[in-house]
């Protein structure tokens, strides 16, 4: 049976499914819902729910709770998945598995509530200091929200990593049917956890720390292996791109569905488009684009902020073809015309004449800034 | 057959300490180690390294161990003891990481009661980064930050965290104890096995300050520094109970 | 068949739940749902609303901007703001206790509804949201009474709670003999 839920539940619910035993939060807009629910269930479930004094606080209980062997996760939005990045920057480094949701705003700085897609650099690229990545889901629906939580706990104990779940506002805020599938679960022995065993076993050491080059530059080379294995077996993509398309739109996240609209649009004057929609933000679905057919002349990145996946997707076409960019940005959600003119332009066809603003109120802003 | 009257305390790994000649580290280590193995709790601890000159102390404590972002021990402490509730959990910290980058993490982790041990290590100055000004470092004292000596008018006085910590209605038990010589270390020795005794009776959180020394950072022999902290030191950190809730020892 | 809905009132007038009803009740006759809360910038003091779209297949944008299928309007706000979007032949259940103005489209079908005055007489205010269900009773074929029932029960299924399910009954069937 379907269950009505907002993405935010979803999240929170298919953590506890998926067997998270604790969680640590703080409160902003707009994910306010998750330690909400968390500290409603948590509890009763068995597990641990602590309100942080911080977002900084919160990352590094997460960085205790994972270190004694836990299935644990964070949620944020925007400021404060800037202030957690240190965290995770630790996370990686003493190599502990852990789910980390942003839910995003606008930026920078203090910026909006309203939804946005502008966090994907510092989402993608490691976030924090040093050499590192961490995996990242990219939800498009609440089913999905479900779906990747699951899938992120597992990866995280498989490859001993931090994963990320990049969703927006909008899709926070938004409910949806949800297929509450309890999926099975990978049980990934943690024979280096820190949990004071060390009567049953040497004693367990966990640090990010090396102070000669050689050493940590090993550390690094073996995360990097790691890495190449995360690249290899768990990229995500979901394409409708076939043969007669003149335009692939890339769009990710609850907008790659207003993409979507843009294309059914567009199909009704002729103008067939596909779309790209990567579900793995890191590794990015690079060789889906060495791929495409022929007759996908135009690449159109489409996202909600001044351009940050365009810069991916220009590494991964590598010049092959042109690649144009449509975003809107400060919590500005597109329309699907903006999109589909975009492709008119593009195509040298004739520009519907609406005058898009864009769509500035799209969610709850219950708990305002 | 030679009778053994001394050794080192199997708290303790085998690997040599990095500290300086003088150093309280070293000192305030033992102490700790000795107090988990009278205890019988050694192999349940789960010790949380700062940065600072003790970033390596996980080298050190012969326990689980774990390394902790600079002033995020209490932090990192509360993830690991609510997943491991029955195990002995303790931070160490100096003054920069746990008085200076770190007041919001130990001021909450007191305020929610946490039922582990911070160890507090103030030497007035921060020592790993070269002997800069820490806000503990005493009005006029000298560092490398504060060249011409700490100036009250832009600097403030020396932040008293015992008598700060002790004001957090959830703080179960804070003193502050000495290390520069026999008789303070061995009372140093009392309090912090009563913190772990305390810890282990579920009393929640306890912070034990330890007033320490730094040759190297104070520009003195360690024969002066231990001086120093009896002279300069005490008489502004004043030593004893401020806060006691959990009963006192059985 | 797609359908684009909003649910337009002051904060506090249910009008957010009533759209998550809806919601709720297409969902469980098997159709594709979406439901997305706004309050708008003008929030504080001003209308909440919450858009829903049913459809027979996958919806894409979760959405409504314009072309909407059926407003519901418990306020004057929300008729200054969303009846200029409603498309053509479309349907509008205005809350006609508070709305007295005269609505400046003939090319859609306008359905005035007494909510909050009905809500006042079965004796909770709370209901004027469930009183608006009956309009779409009359007027469409998206669901039944049992449907609307079926998801009360679903939603009042506490013991205490299960009382007020006769209650918001009643408020719909009197809206629907008006």
């Amino acid at each position: 049976m379907k269950v009505l839920m907002k993405g935010n539940e979803a999240l929170s619910e298919a953590a506890i499914q998926a067997g998270c035993t604790t969680f640590f939060g703080y409160p902003i807009t707009p994910q306010n819902e998750i330690p909400e629910y968390m500290s409603a269930k948590m509890e009763p479930a068995g597990g641990v729910f602590i309100q942080a004094e911080s977002e900084v606080a919160a990352i590094n209980m997460v960085y205790g709770a994972a270190a004694a062997g836990a299935r644990t996760m964070t949620t944020s939005s925007s400021p404060g998945m800037a202030l957690k990045q240190e965290g995770i920057s630790y996370l990686a480094g003493a190599n502990l598995p852990c789910v980390i949701v942003n839910v995003a705003r606008c930026g920078p700085g203090l910026g909006g509530i309203l939804p946005a897609q502008s966090d994907y650099f510092q989402t993608t690229r490691g976030g924090g200091n040093g050499d590192y990545y961490t995996p990242v889901y990219a939800p498009s629906t609440v089913q999905e929200c479900w779906d990747y939580v699951f899938k992120s706990f597992d990866i995280a104990d498989k490859y001993r990593t931090p994963v990320m779940i990049l969703i927006d506002g909008m899709l926070g805020q938004m409910m949806e049917p949800v297929e509450t599938t309890v999926y099975p679960r990978l049980n990934v022995e943690k024979p280096w956890a820190i949990n004071g065993n060390a009567d049953k076993r040497p004693r367990n050491m966990l640090t990010s720390l090396s102070l000669y080059g050689e050493v940590l530059e090993a550390m690094n080379i073996e995360r990097f292996k790691v890495y190449e294995e995360i690249v290899k077996n768990e990229v995500m993509v979901e394409s409708t791109v076939k043969e007669g398309d003149t335009v692939a739109i890339v769009s990710y996240g609850a907008p790659s569905r207003i993409a979507v609209n843009a294309i059914d649009e567009l199909k009704e004057e002729g103008i067939n488009v596909g779309l790209i929609r990567p579900i793995t933000l890191w590794p990015y679905p690079a060789d889906i684009f060495q791929s495409l057919p022929k007759s996908v002349a135009h690449i159109l990145v489409a996202e909600l902020s001044m351009g940050q996946m365009v810069e991916d997707v220009r590494l991964a076409v590598n010049g092959k073809l042109p690649v144009h960019f449509y975003g809107r940005t400060g919590g500005v959600v597109f329309e699907p015309v903006e999109i589909a003119n975009k492709v008119r332009e593009i195509l040298g066809k004739v520009i519907k004449p609406i005058e898009a603003k864009g769509i500035t109120e799209v969610y709850n802003l219950r708990g305002g800034v | 057959m030679a009778k053994m009257v001394y050794e080192k305390s199997r708290g303790l790994t085998n690997t040599p300490l990095t500290y300086c000649p003088g150093c309280s580290h070293g000192t305030v280590h033992k102490l700790i180690a000795e107090s988990l193995v009278e205890l019988d709790v050694l192999e349940k601890s789960i010790a949380i390294a700062p940065v600072g000159c003790s970033v390596l102390a996980y080298e050190f404590f012969n326990c689980d161990a774990i390394q902790a972002a600079h002033g995020r021990a209490p932090a990192v402490a509360t993830g690991i003891k609510r997943v491991e509730p029955n195990k002995i959990v303790f931070t160490y910290q100096g003054d920069g990481d746990l008085a200076s980058i770190g007041t919001a993490e130990i001021i909450h982790a007191a305020h929610r009661g946490e039922n582990f041990t911070v160890i507090f290590v103030n030497n007035a100055i921060y020592g790993m980064t070269g002997g800069q000004m820490a806000p503990t470092t005493l009005i006029n004292q000298k560092t490398s930050t504060s060249p011409y000596g700490r100036q009250e008018a832009t600097t403030g006085k020396p932040l008293l965290v015992s008598e700060m910590m002790a004001q957090i209605p959830s703080a179960t038990y804070i003193e502050r104890v000495s290390i520069h010589d026999i008789a303070h270390i061995n009372k140093a020795k009392r309090a912090i096995k009563k913190a772990f005794e305390y810890q282990i009776k579920g009393k929640g959180f306890n912070m034990i300050e330890i007033i320490a020394d730094c040759p190297v950072g104070w520009n003195m022999t360690p024969t002066q520094a231990r001086q120093n902290i009896a002279d300069a030191m005490i008489p502004y950190f004043p030593l004893g109970v401020y806060k006691d809730e959990g009963g006192g020892p059985q | 068949m797609t359908k684009k809905m909003v649910f337009s009132g002051y904060g506090g007038q249910g009008v957010l739940v009533l759209g998550e009803i809806v919601a709720t009740i297409a969902m469980n006759k098997g159709k594709e749902v979406t439901w997305m809360p706004s309050y708008g910038p003008e929030m504080r003091g001003g209308t909440a609303n919450c858009s829903v779209i049913v459809s027979d297949r996958v919806i894409g944008s979760p959405i409504v901007q314009a072309d909407i299928d059926v407003l519901v309007a418990m306020n004057v706000a929300s008729i200054f703001k969303f009846l200029p979007k409603v498309k053509p032949g479309g349907l509008v259940l205005v809350n006609s206790s508070i709305v007295k103005e005269k609505l400046d489209r003939t090319d859609v079908d306008i359905l005035e509804i007494d909510a909050t005055n009905i809500a006042g007489n079965v004796g909770s205010l709370r209901v004027a949201n469930m009183v608006m269900l009956a309009g779409f009773l009359k007027k469409t074929d998206l669901f039944t009474l049992e449907d609307i029932t079926a998801v009360l029960k679903q939603r009042f299924a506490g013991a205490r709670s299960q009382e007020l399910i006769p209650l918001n009954i009643k408020a719909i069937e009197i809206g629907l003999n008006e």
